[in-house]
Order: structure tokens, then sequence, then C-alpha cells
């Protein structure tokens, strides 16, 4: 099978065969960083610009880091060392990069949407890193690379999605990618954090979680976003804890063992308890070591690599 | 068309009309006295000297031969942002009152969102200063509060004194109800419609479009339904209260229609517009984060979309109006969210309505004129323009079969922020006359 996608921006439309070719191939990569020299030569000569609109440490870390383990040229550009302060549009902005010949863009951004942007412009390969609410596909290729790792295949596996739903890229990203590969998917959260119509995408919604902890495989904790109960989306952090917080007594629900993941950063004490988050099912470590492989696989792919590598 | 003897008309410019003009072989079809029939028309002077049959041998003025193309009254677009004085960069009141007869328009209301904003008789007089002579019509809306921001009324007496036809904070609701009441009640005075842009600002706050599955799946803030009819309700039992005019300004919603159509019931004195984007698009057309899809009020779904076209059909919407908001093409061509609302309106409008409305067999071409040409003249409480002798000659020749492609180039506005670019539509602005001066479209 070869890779299809010219660009990553979402998983909304990337193929399930497109999705298990990145899968298959950060398994190769993810053996890669367990040796003592970690570098390939795979896309030496190439340049990738990371660009970061949005405040952000862990992605941009595991970007570079895969682009450095690939031997990419990288320029590295943030929001408040650019010209955005300057009033160039993204548009100029871009376009200016472009013209100094690189090859892929890695993009976070605020908007929906700005990764379509420089897709429309731009004769690189774009990589979403995160757009606003809309999709973050390499944390979810992560977290389902994860799964996999873990449990074995996703068809018939049970995520859920638990917390802040409304406008969470990663959730969203889960949701479309769980389903092209077949596991069910729940999500669980007050329901003033959960977006309109969203069973419509194919998952089942519930607002108790001890409800649902018999039910699954997975549970994904998303972070809240702290800036919600100013919006009067949640009344405190209290509440929350004692309604939503994952702790190791609600786990007790379960009969088997249930999978721990969180995209981070973790708010210990309000998504998630600290006896949880370092508990033994705690994968929360793993996913980020398996995140530098995912991007890995990605960069190679869109670069036009094949599934095999040697 | 055939136009004979001297007259050279250029597409770019208004000309003078010819002393005599015979419009020879038209559909002449004015709603409001129930006309449709094939007759000519001899214009002298700028007036109807005659409707009937014409002889064109012996006749010695110009000829303009119009078989096959309709003559209606002259077209009105009550919500057009010209953004003149402020925003010279979008749009002028020059460029967007030729972007108009362009479109067929012969007079159109311009919205208050200035800067500074239509709140004073200077801004007022500057309007009119700088629309003289033009062929267009330009009728000012006021705004209701002093800069628009909602806390004290404008002078509202003086302003419609001085030419405001309306008054409207369009872009910003009026949040307070006791401001509104008072601006119902005091605009009755002078018979004149409180023009609402109604949305919970509250509910609104940080909206890209429409909440529902789309906004879900795009990650986009949403703009809910119910923003919009929760203050519809609140000004219709206003005006049933002060028993004053109010016009729903865009409306968007199903339940919006809904509220529309039962206060009719009771009598309330309350009207329509809705634009042709709402009655074409839904938001499913965001998917592609176009920002030619982002306005506000936001394209709604598909239940809605046909909630407009039940309610022209009903007569519950009672004008069509395009919302013409010009932006700039840097201002456009950025991120979703930066981006502002609005899209150009005014050279699509025509196409758009006879391409939905009557190609699909919704409405007839007489409701189609009674919705652009009669019925705001009527919400404006402005005389109407009619095809009948010793009237000025105010009229929009079009035909409603032809087929066409919309580019931006043979727009005149000076933005070409439109989602329909590349459309094929049916339906095809001929030739606008007016103020002893005539037309012909670009398009």
């Amino acid at each position: 099978m070869t890779f299809q996608s010219k660009h990553l921006l979402g998983l909304e439309r990337t193929s399930a065969e497109d999705i298990f070719t990145i899968l298959d191939t950060a398994k190769s990569f993810r053996e890669v960083l367990d040796r003592p020299i970690k570098r390939l030569p795979t896309l030496q000569g190439k340049t990738v610009v990371n660009l970061f609109y949005e405040p952000s440490t862990r992605t941009r870390i595991s970007f570079e880091l895969a682009e450095k383990r690939l031997s990419a040229d990288i320029v590295n550009f943030s929001a408040s060392t650019s010209s955005v302060k300057k009033g160039e549009t993204l548009i100029d902005t871009v376009k200016n990069i472009e013209a100094m010949k690189i090859d892929m863009v890695v993009v976070r951004h605020s908007s929906p949407g700005a990764p379509h942007l420089l897709a429309r412009v731009m004769n690189a390969n774009i990589i979403n890193a995160g757009d606003g609410g809309h999709e973050h596909p390499t944390q979810a290729l992560l977290d389902m690379f994860t799964i996999r790792q873990k449990l074995g295949e996703l068809k018939g596996k049970t995520v859920a999605l638990v917390g802040d739903i409304s406008h969470s890229r990663v959730a969203m990203s889960n949701i479309h990618g769980l389903n092209k590969l077949g596991a069910k998917v729940i999500v669980c959260g007050p329901s003033t954090l959960i977006p309109r119509e969203i069973q419509k995408l194919n998952v089942e919604v519930y607002h108790n979680i001890d409800e649902i902890i018999p039910k699954v495989d997975v549970l994904n904790i998303l972070r809240l976003q702290l800036e919600r109960q100013r919006e009067a989306l949640f009344p405190s952090l209290r509440e929350y804890h004692n309604y939503f917080g994952i702790t190791r007594e609600r786990l007790e629900g379960s009969t088997k063992p249930i999978l721990i993941m969180h995209p981070g950063p973790m708010n210990r004490g309000i998504e998630i308890s600290s006896n949880v988050a370092d508990s033994e099912h705690s994968v929360i470590l793993e996913q980020v070591t398996n995140g530098v492989a995912i991007r890995m696989a990605v960069l190679f792919l869109l670069a036009g690599g094949q599934s095999e590598i040697n | 068309m055939r136009l004979t003897k001297n007259v050279k008309i250029s597409s770019k410019s208004y000309q003078a009309l010819p002393k005599k003009i015979l419009l020879k072989g038209g559909q002449v079809v004015d709603p409001s006295q129930d006309l449709s029939v094939e007759k000519d028309i001899l214009l002298e002077g700028g007036k109807i000297k005659q409707v009937g049959e014409i002889d064109e041998k012996s006749f010695d003025g110009d000829v303009l031969d119009c078989k096959g193309k309709i003559i209606s009254p002259g077209w009105m677009d009550m919500h057009v942002h010209l953004r003149e004085p402020g925003y010279e960069g979008k749009e002028t009141i020059a460029s967007g009152c030729l972007a108009a007869a362009n479109g067929g328009f012969t007079g159109v209301c311009c919205m208050p969102n200035t800067s500074p904003p239509i709140d004073t008789q200077e801004i007022i007089q500057y309007i009119k200063d700088r629309s003289k002579g033009f062929l267009v019509n330009v009728y000012p809306v006021a705004a209701i509060t002093k800069k628009r921001e909602g806390k004290e009324l404008s002078e509202i007496l003086e302003l419609v004194e001085q030419g405001a036809v309306a008054i409207s904070d369009d872009g910003n609701p009026v949040m307070s109800a006791e401001l509104m009441r008072r601006a119902l009640e005091y605009s009755k005075m002078v018979d004149i419609p409180v023009i609402g842009h109604e949305e919970d600002a509250n509910m609104t706050a940080g909206g890209d479009m429409h909440e529902g599955f789309v906004s879900t799946c795009q990650g986009l803030h949403g703009m809910p339904s119910v923003a919009e009819e929760i203050m519809i309700s609140r000004d219709i039992m206003l005006a049933e209260y002060t028993d004053a005019r109010f016009h729903v300004a865009h409306i968007s919603t199903r339940n919006s229609v809904e509220l529309v159509r039962h206060a009719k019931k009771k009598g309330i004195q309350v009207t329509a517009e809705v634009t042709p984007h709402h009655f074409m698009l839904t938001d499913e057309a965001v998917r592609e984060f176009d920002t030619n899809t982002k306005m506000n009020p936001p394209l709604r779904t598909e239940s809605d979309r046909l909630a407009m076209l039940e309610g022209l059909k009903d007569g519950t919407i009672d004008a069509i109006a395009t919302d013409h908001a010009p932006h700039a093409f840097e201002e456009k061509e950025a991120e979703y969210i930066y981006a502002p609302f609005g899209i150009v309106g005014l050279e699509t409008a025509l196409g758009l309505a006879f391409t939905e409305l009557f190609h699909k067999k919704l409405l007839t071409l007489k409701e189609i004129i009674y919705k652009f040409a009669v019925r705001p003249y009527e919400i404006l409480n402005l005389e109407k323009p009619q095809i009948k002798k010793g009237k000025m000659a105010n009229l929009t020749l079009f035909t409603q079969n032809e087929k066409w492609q919309v580019t931006a180039s043979s727009f005149l506005s000076k933005s070409q922020n439109s989602p329909f670019l590349g459309w094929e539509l049916l339906g095809k602005p001929f030739v606008a006359i007016n103020n002893n001066q005539i037309f012909v479209s670009n398009l």
C-alpha cells in the first residue's frame, strides 16, 4: 500500500489505509529510538519549518526531535519572535519562508483551518500540529499507536475520551481516527463541555464516570482548560474533580485493568489524581516517547518515503 | 441589446438617459398594479410618457430592444454597507452605488456602522452629498444609539428630518430591553421602522459560525440559533407593547421565521428580510474553511434554509436584502477566526433569487419583484416606483432565463468577497434606469 496523502491536515479526511501505514511505519522508528545511535539519514537535505503561532512545549520538542533523528535541516519560528507583530498576514509570512526553499511545514495555530489555508497557498507538505479546537492528528496517531502497542488491534476496543471535549482538538482527531480503525468511542464529561450533536460522529455520550468505567479498555483523560470556569462551563475545580476526576477509587469499579492516557500537560488533582497518573496502568510517558516515532513516520511518509524502511 | 442612433453606452458608468427613448417589446411586470403584460414604454425627460403599443417606425428617438427582457419597477436593497465614511478601502458610496446598478438595484439603504457612524445629521448630509447625481438613490439608516454603543438614543427626530429612513445599530444588537423599548416608542413619532440586528451578544461572543454539528467538527466557536430567537421574541413583544414598527434584519433561523409568522397573525407590526445567502447556503459550506462563508448571522442548517423558503413563500418574510458587506482581499484571505464577517451581495442577488426561487418554482416572477421592488419601499414608508404614465422612470430591466457565470472581474464593487464566484446562475441584470440616467450591467 502506498501512502496517499500530501499533507497531514487532520484525520477526518485521512483514509484508514494511510492511518495504518503511519502506525506501521512508526513501529520501525520506535525501535530506532531504543538504539544507542538514534539518527537516520532519511531526511538529509530536506528543510522543515516548525511554525508555532501558539505556545507549545512538548509538541514542538517532539517534532523537533523527530526531525533531528531523521537528519532534516530545521528552522524554528514562533509567534513571539515573528513578523506577526509587524502586521504581516499569515500568507505573506509563509510565502516568504517558502521563497527561501523549504520542503515541509509543521504548523500550530489557534485558528481552525490555518493548516488548510497553508496547504492552499504553499507547495510544501503541511503537517497540522494543532489548529485551534479542530484537530491534532499526530496526537491522536500517537494515542492509537500506544493503544495498539499495549492492547493489540483497535478493532473492538472501547476507548473513552474524558473531560473537556468541547473544542478539544485531541478529542476530535481521536474520534475520527478511532472510528476509522474500528474502535468504539465514548465521550464523558460535564454536559456543558460536550459539543452539540457530537453523537453524529458515532460516539456515545455519558456524564457519569462511574457508569463508563466497567465498559472501557482505555481512558484518555483530557486536560481541563481552567479558563472554562470563567465562561460558566463548570462551577468549580472542586466539583469538577469530585464528579469527573479520575481517581484510584473510581477505577476500582472495573474488573479489568484500564489503560490510562493523557495528552498532557496534566492538571494533577483536577482531571487526574497523582496515584492514577503514576500508576502501573498509566502509559502517559510512553505516549510521549511514541509521539517522536509517530512524527518521524509522518515526516518520512510525507517526504515520499514508502512504508518499508530499512 | 440594440441601441440605435447616437447612444453609446459604456458599462462602467451611468449615462444620461436620451431625451426620448423607447423600451421596445419587454414584459412589463409591476406587482403593485397587478400588471404583467408585453408592452412598450416611452420615456421622455426621465419620466414615463406612455405605456402601450408604440410603433418604432414613426418614433424619432432612441430605441432599446427589450425583447425577452423583464421590465420591473426599480429594485431596492434595504440592507447595504457602503463603508463610507471610514472604510473606503472596502467600498465607497460611489463604488457601492455602481455595484448596486450593476446588480439591477436603483435604490439602497446604507447601514450606519461607518466610522464615524451615521448618528449625526452631518454624516447624513455627507452621504447625501457624496451620492448626489447618482442613478442609485441612497437612503441612510441612522444609528439607534449614539456611536452604536447601545447606551443612549441618537437624536432620532433630527436624523429623520435630515433624511434617515429607518434606525438600526446594525452589526450590534441593542442589548438593553429598556433602551429598545424607548427606541420603538420614540421612533413612532416619525413612523419609521426600527431595524433589529438580532443576537444576544453574550451568547454569541467569540463565535465564528453557526453552533451545531458542523461547528463541532470544525472546532470553531458556535453562535447558537437561540441567540437570535431570544432577541426576536423580545423585540416582537416590545413592538406589541409599544405598538411600534419593528423590522427583523437578515432573519436566519427556522424558529425566528415561526416567531415572525405568529406575530404577524396576532397583528403585531413586524416585518422581516432574508439574504440570498441564507436561502442558498448552509453551514456545510464552512467545511473547507473558506472565509467567504463567514458572516453574521452565520449560515445555518438545511432545516433553517428550508424555513427561509417557506417564509418567503407564505409572506412571513417580506423582503430580500443582501447585507452587502464588502471587505478587502487581504482581510478575508486570513485565518478563519481572524477574518471579518460578511460577503458582497449586490451583484449576485438577482441571479441567485431567480436560480433558487424562480427556476425551482418556489416564487413567481411577480412575487420575486414584489420582494425586491415593492415591499422594501412599503416597509420604509417611501413612495414606491411604479410603471405608470407620469411617474419618474425608475426601472430595473433583466432576464429571467439567461445563464451566466459569476466572475470577480465583472463586479463593480471594490471588493470581491463572495462565496458565489464561479457559480452559474440563471437570470441576469440588464439595465437600470433612474434619475434620468441609464446603466447597462457589466455582468
